[in-house]
């Protein structure tokens, strides 16, 4: 019973969200159907938010794409440590896999048995994909109607999306220092550098501090 | 084909390549600490640098406008600990009249 109140209170939460990137979205001309098309098909917030966000800052679309698929390797990795737990083969591991983010592994990890475990997963991840995805709508056709996006502080809200995502993952010193590199190189790059390569550079950091335990 | 639709097919074909990828693949392949402590760290770098450009970048110039007081606002909220979707429409609310009124 607490597996689907955990899931359907995370579903919610994480999807009303979606009217954010919606609205992100549109602030930065994709149309409509091109902020609902990211939303059911990469299904990955932060790598949406990046596609939005370097293409928002000038960068081409090879850079979106490579910054986006740099952000999304993590789902990869949670496909793996839940692979063994969901013993699936063909088209149900297909699904699966379109709903293996954050949220729906987060959840199932969570959880104290492996009956409990599948259920978080499934639960949260269609309830997640299902109120992303409406919200998403809710959000880009919203965005739409209202205009010039600096007044309403939608160039404002793509930044503080992005931080309210990376908030929580800054829980160590080493999460600290990497961010703090992270702001100084991606600043001085910028007046040098095509727009969007300042924000992929970064990625070195993360290899440097990572390298050493 | 233009730019954005470059944009979205791309990265969603990618995304869920490394997806199904993830789910297909041995586990022994990836499980490497090293591997797994930069895959960790990486969303770190990059969200940090999306925050860092989106806030004070215009194309390749450095600016300081109206979106620098919607993050302090941000960042505000955080540290009150605020909800995400409280902390997005504060930030966007302060960038709205700091555009309107300087």
């Amino acid at each position: 019973m607490s597996v689907k109140r955990d899931s359907f209170s995370v579903s919610i939460t994480v999807g009303a969200y979606g009217s954010a990137f919606g609205a992100a979205a549109v602030a930065a001309h994709f149309s409509v159907l091109q902020a609902c098309l990211l939303s059911l098909l990469l299904f990955s917030g932060a790598s949406q938010f990046a596609v939005v966000g370097v293409i928002a800052a000038g960068g081409t679309p090879i850079n979106a794409i490579a910054t986006s698929t740099l952000l999304g390797t993590r789902n990869g990795l949670y496909g793996l440590r839940l692979a063994p737990l969901l013993k699936l083969r063909g088209w149900r591991r297909i699904i699966a896999a379109q709903i293996t983010i954050d949220e729906s592994t987060g959840v199932a990890l969570a959880q104290n048995n492996e009956a409990d475990m599948r259920k978080g997963f499934w639960f949260t991840g269609f309830g997640v994909f299902l109120f992303w995805n409406l919200f998403t709508l809710a959000g880009a056709l919203g965005a739409q109607a209202i205009g010039d996006p600096s007044a309403w502080g939608l160039d404002a809200a793509v930044p503080a999306a992005f931080l309210g995502l990376l908030w929580p993952r800054l829980s160590d010193r080493k999460a600290w220092v990497l961010a703090g590199f992270a702001i100084v190189l991606a600043l001085t790059l910028t007046p040098i550098v095509p727009a969007g390569i300042p924000i992929i550079s970064c990625t070195l950091l993360a290899i440097i501090i990572g390298w050493r335990k | 084909m233009s730019n954005f639709w470059i944009a979205v097919i791309g990265s969603s074909a990618l995304a869920f390549t490394i997806k199904v990828l993830g789910a297909s693949v041995p586990e022994s392949v990836l499980s490497h600490p090293r591997i797994l402590r930069i895959n960790n760290l990486i969303p770190v770098a990059l969200l940090t640098a999306l925050v860092a450009v989106n806030t004070f970048a215009d194309k390749t110039k450095l600016v300081l406008d109206n979106r620098a007081l919607g993050m302090a606002a941000a960042i505000a909220l955080l540290i009150a600990k605020a909800p995400f979707p409280v902390v997005v429409v504060g930030a966007a609310l302060t960038s709205a009249l700091a555009y309107r009124y300087f």
